[in-house]
Parts: structure tokens; C-alpha cells; sequence
């Protein structure tokens, strides 16, 4: 019997998702803030609280945040990690600074103390490449000269939530200074192993990997990726870390391939995940959160548009290119709720969860909203300035 | 003229040039395999104002339609130089006894006196084949001689 209502109802939960996302995608948003609202709907105060199926939603939610970033892994080569970083530095360090500021700002105000501080700076660093990655697409500006910048800057990002994810795991375990050095030191040195190892002898790992049947690869690459995602984990590197070190090592054909057979599996946890983060959060608590996190992000979406000015100001992209820079880094999304998860999983602060999800709430769905609307006001600007330019 | 490459991580390749008139152009080469051709806004040189996607058989298609009227042209050139010489372009059809034999083979200079100056397959130029190019069906052969000299190695390539 249990396992019937069980299947009825996790039925229900993803079918109903799967209706929320053929909405997203008739709107041409994000599905990520359907899938929060809809874990409010059915999570604690929430209109149909679950009876039974918490507990399996909740393995799935590791699983997805796993599969995340294992996927994201994968889009990326060692080498291009490299260059990116070389090139792209100083755009990189004021991403970070400016960005991670209001969220940390924020916490201290609110008197959430500094391990809420260093949570939160997280939850608004992070742009959401994968929405980016799709507002590029649909816009058709893969094309254009600014978005390598974006990208670059995206990479960077991921990059830093390597070590910061880490940093952030031992300091809500309660690890003390040393504990929490040695953490990021066992961190650091696991990035630049599994850098270094890629780049030298990324083929090694790939014939143990390859296999002419995606059957055999598939449960290889999910292995692997669950074995030392549990080892960092167990170290206290973080298992997400783990996850996207292992999709870092796999690349050319071999991670092509990878990535279109995990790409479904990826999909059905992660939209598990963000239930799940909605199931935690008690929809009355986001109402008072509303008014800060919505200030939050008007604050964090003027500094990412400030970032992608600045970094694209320093590539000789002129100004309407500045701007769609900017716009294109606004969306956040998976990797804020991530962090937020792992903040709220460890009990920093009532509100955290709550804040967290109002904001990238707001983000998700107004980023992707903004790009769309900035290049008709360009245009239009444009045509107020200079009449005789013939519209294009 | 100078072609600038740009990595785009996550996504693929994106080469780009200007061209004489001042419009730039780009292809965006997708690790999926999907091309784009990308062309510029004359009045916002940042921006992609046309992005064109295309499939294999399309970019096939496109590279075909650039590359051999230059070849033609080539040829062409050829021709006001030497009074009397043609070139000829001849498909390698299904069953030819060519189909999956070195180009050598043939022996058709030898035979005929005609020369194999260039294979076109599948939109590509591979000019100045050595005798040991391997034919396949769907070739098309670029042959320059008197105009016997070319009908004959028309039919030594349909009939051995």
C-alpha cells in the first residue's frame, strides 16, 4: 500500500511539473520558478502538503544537485577552464566582489551573523548559466561579440563555487579555523589535481570511460560521478564539487556524448531539487522576506549589470553591447538555490530559506524578461538619437 | 584578410572576419554540430542582427555554391590561356568500376592524354589528387584536355 500512494503521488508532483514547464516554455521563462512555487504548494503550511513521498524526494534532491553539476562539468574542457581564467581574471574578481557584496551586506544588517553573511554573498554571486546559456540561445546573441565575455565570466563563476562550496561546507559543519583551512587547502589541491590530471591525462581516464554502448557509459559516468561525489563529501569538499570536478576530467566527444544521455536524468532531479527546496520553505515565511529580497534584487541586478558593463567595456564592446553583457548576467537560479540549500539543510537561519528562494524567485523570472526587453529599448534610443540612421 | 577565432566555452567555435565593404561576418561551429551563420548590424557591430542555422546537408550546400564557381572560374582562366583545351567535370555515378578504386587506376593520362586537375566530394576541393586518391561515388571529377581526349575518360571512368 505504501508504495502505491507513493508512486500516486510523485506521479502527480512530476506530471504537474511537467505541465508547469510546458507553460514556461509557451511564456518563454524559465521553468526554475514554477518548479520553487510549486514545492511551496506542496511543502510544510504549504495547500497540499505531502504525505509520503518527502523522504524519496529528498535522495533525489542530492541526486539532482549532483547531476547539475556533473552536467555543467561536462560543458566544459580543462583547457578552456585555463584559458578563460588567464584571460578573464579582473572581470572574474569584480564579478565576485561586487556581487557577493549585497548578499553579504544584507545578512549583516539583518543581524543573521557572518556564517549567514558568507551563504548569502553566495546566493547573489552566482549568475545561472544555465538560464544565460538559454536567453543567448533564444535571443539569438550566441552570435554576438559580447557573449564570449558572458561566457568567460560564467566560467569563472563556476570555477570559484569549486573552492567556495567547499569553504562554505566546512564552515556550516562548525569546522574550526584549522579544520576549515585544511578543508580549503584539501580543496584547492583537488582542483588543481583533477586540472592538472585532465589536462595531461585526460585520455587515460577517457578509455576507461569511452564505450561504444551508452548503456555502459551512462552507468560508468554516473559512477564515477557518485563515488567521488560521496569521497568529497566525506572529506568535507562538498559533493557537488566532487561532481563537477568529475565532468571537468571528461571531455571532447567522450563528454558530448555523456552529456546528451545524462541531459534527461539531469532534468528530472534537478526540477525534483527545486521542489524540494520549495517543500522546505514554509510559504507564510516568504511574505514578510518579500520586500528584502525583492531590494536585494534590484541592488544585485544593477551590480551585475555594472559587471557586465565593466567586463565588457575592457574587451572594446561599445555600448549597447555593454549593456546586453550585463542584462545576459542577471538571471540567477540553480546554483543560488543550491547554496541556499545547503545553508538552510544546516540550519543557519529561519529566514535564510525563505529570502533566498523570494529572491532568485524574482531573478529567475525578471532576468530572463529583461534581456528580452532590452534590445527593442536600444533600439529605440538608438533612433531618438540619430534619426537618419535607418532602422535595422 | 585576417580571420579571428574565439573560443566559446560550452558552446563551440566562432570564426570571424570583416569583409572588403565593411559588413562583418561569422560562422559559430556548435560542438553539437550546428553552424550558424552569423552577419553583423551595420550600425551596432556587436550584434548578431542575422543568425542563420544550419544543418549539415545545408552548410554542404552553401560551401558547394562558394567554392565551385571559384574553381570554374579557375578553370575558365585556364582556358583563354591554352586555345583548344576544355575542362570537363565528370560524376563518378553508382556502378562505375571507379567507385572504390584509387584514382591511379584509371590510368588516364596515360590513356588518354586528358588530366585529373581536381576531385570535388561532398562540397570539398581536394586539388592536384596524387594517383593514390581513392574515388568513391558521388565524386566529381575535374578533368582538363582536348575535347576527345576528355569524353574519353568520361567513358573509362562509366565503363573501365
Amino acid at each position: 500500500m505504501h508504495s502505491a500512494f507513493l508512486f500516486i503521488e510523485l506521479g502527480g508532483i512530476i506530471l504537474g511539473l511537467g505541465v508547469l514547464g510546458a507553460l514556461a516554455l509557451r511564456a518563454g521563462i524559465s521553468p526554475i520558478p514554477l518548479y520553487l512555487l510549486a514545492g511551496l504548494a506542496f511543502g510544510t503550511g504549504g495547500i497540499l502538503p505531502l504525505a509520503t513521498s518527502e523522504e524519496f524526494i529528498a535522495v533525489g534532491a542530492e541526486l539532482g544537485v549532483v547531476l547539475l553539476l556533473l552536467v555543467l562539468g561536462l560543458e566544459y574542457s580543462a583547457g578552456e577552464l585555463v584559458t578563460s581564467l588567464r584571460g578573464n581574471a579582473r572581470g572574474g574578481l569584480v564579478d565576485l566582489l561586487l556581487n557577493a557584496a549585497p548578499g553579504a551586506v544584507a545578512a549583516l544588517l539583518l543581524g543573521w551573523g557572518p556564517i549567514a553573511a558568507v551563504a548569502m554573498a553566495g546566493v547573489t554571486y552566482a549568475t545561472s548559466s544555465g538560464i544565460t546559456a538559454k536567453v543567448l540561445s533564444d535571443l539569438g546573441w550566441i552570435g554576438n561579440r559580447e557573449t564570449p565575455v558572458v561566457l568567460s565570466l560564467l566560467v569563472f563563476e563556476d570555477l570559484t563555487m569549486a573552492l567556495y562550496l567547499p569553504v562554505l561546507t566546512a564552515i556550516l559543519a562548525g569546522v574550526s579555523l584549522l579544520g576549515g583551512a585544511v578543508t580549503v587547502a584539501v580543496a584547492l589541491a583537488a582542483v588543481s589535481v583533477v586540472l592538472l590530471i585532465a589536462l595531461r591525462y585526460g585520455r587515460v581516464i577517457e578509455a576507461f570511460v569511452a564505450s561504444p554502448n551508452s548503456e555502459v557509459l551512462l552507468l560508468k559516468v554516473v559512477g564515477l560521478a557518485l563515488l567521488v561525489a560521496g569521497v568529497a563529501q566525506q572529506l568535507q569538499v562538498s559533493a557537488a564539487v566532487g561532481a563537477f570536478l568529475v565532468g571537468i576530467a571528461l571531455s571532447g566527444e567522450l563528454a558530448h556524448e555523456a552529456r546528451a544521455l545524462l541531459s534527461p536524468i539531469r532534468d528530472l532531479f534537478a526540477a525534483v531539487f527545486f521542489v524540494f527546496f520549495g517543500l522546505q520553505t514554509d510559504p507564510a515565511a516568504i511574505l514578510p522576506m518579500a520586500g528584502i529580497a525583492a531590494l536585494l534584487a534590484v541592488i544585485s541586478m544593477a551590480t551585475k549589470l555594472g559587471t557586465g558593463v565593466y567586463a565588457a567595456r575592457r574587451a572594446g564592446i561599445a555600448r549597447a553591447g555593454q549593456l546586453r553583457a550585463g542584462v545576459a548576467l542577471i538571471p540567477r537560479g540553480e546554483f543560488n538555490i543550491v547554496i541556499a540549500g545547503l545553508a538552510v539543510a544546516a540550519g543557519v537561519h529561519p529566514d535564510l530559506g525563505p529570502l533566498a528562494a523570494g529572491y532568485v524567485l524574482i531573478l529567475a523570472a525578471f532576468g530572463p524578461l529583461a534581456a528580452r526587453l532590452l534590445q527593442p529599448l536600444i533600439d529605440f534610443a538608438v533612433r531618438r538619437t540619430s534619426p537618419e540612421a535607418p532602422a535595422s | 584578410m585576417e580571420i579571428e577565432q574565439t573560443a566559446l566555452p560550452g558552446i563551440g567555435l566562432k570564426h570571424e572576419f570583416t569583409t572588403h565593404s565593411g559588413r562583418r561576418i561569422a560562422v559559430v561551429s556548435h560542438r553539437t554540430g550546428r553552424r550558424d551563420v552569423v552577419i553583423y548590424d551595420r550600425h551596432d557591430p556587436d550584434r548578431a542582427c542575422e543568425a542563420i542555422q544550419l544543418n549539415d546537408e545545408e552548410a554542404d550546400a552553401l560551401v558547394e555554391l562558394l567554392g565551385a564557381p571559384r574553381i570554374v572560374q579557375r578553370l575558365n582562366a585556364l582556358h583563354r590561356e591554352v586555345e583548344g583545351l576544355v575542362s570537363v567535370q565528370i560524376p563518378i555515378a553508382p556502378g562505375s568500376p571507379y567507385g572504390e578504386r584509387p584514382m591511379g587506376q584509371a590510368r588516364v593520362r596515360t590513356r588518354t592524354g586528358a588530366s585529373i586537375v581536381a576531385i570535388v566530394r561532398g562540397g570539398q576541393v581536394h586539388a592536384s589528387p596524387t594517383p593514390d586518391f581513392p574515388l568513391a561515388e558521388g565524386d566529381v571529377v575535374v578533368v582538363v584536355g582536348s575535347p576527345e581526349s576528355t569524353a574519353a575518360v568520361a567513358d573509362i571512368l562509366a565503363n573501365g
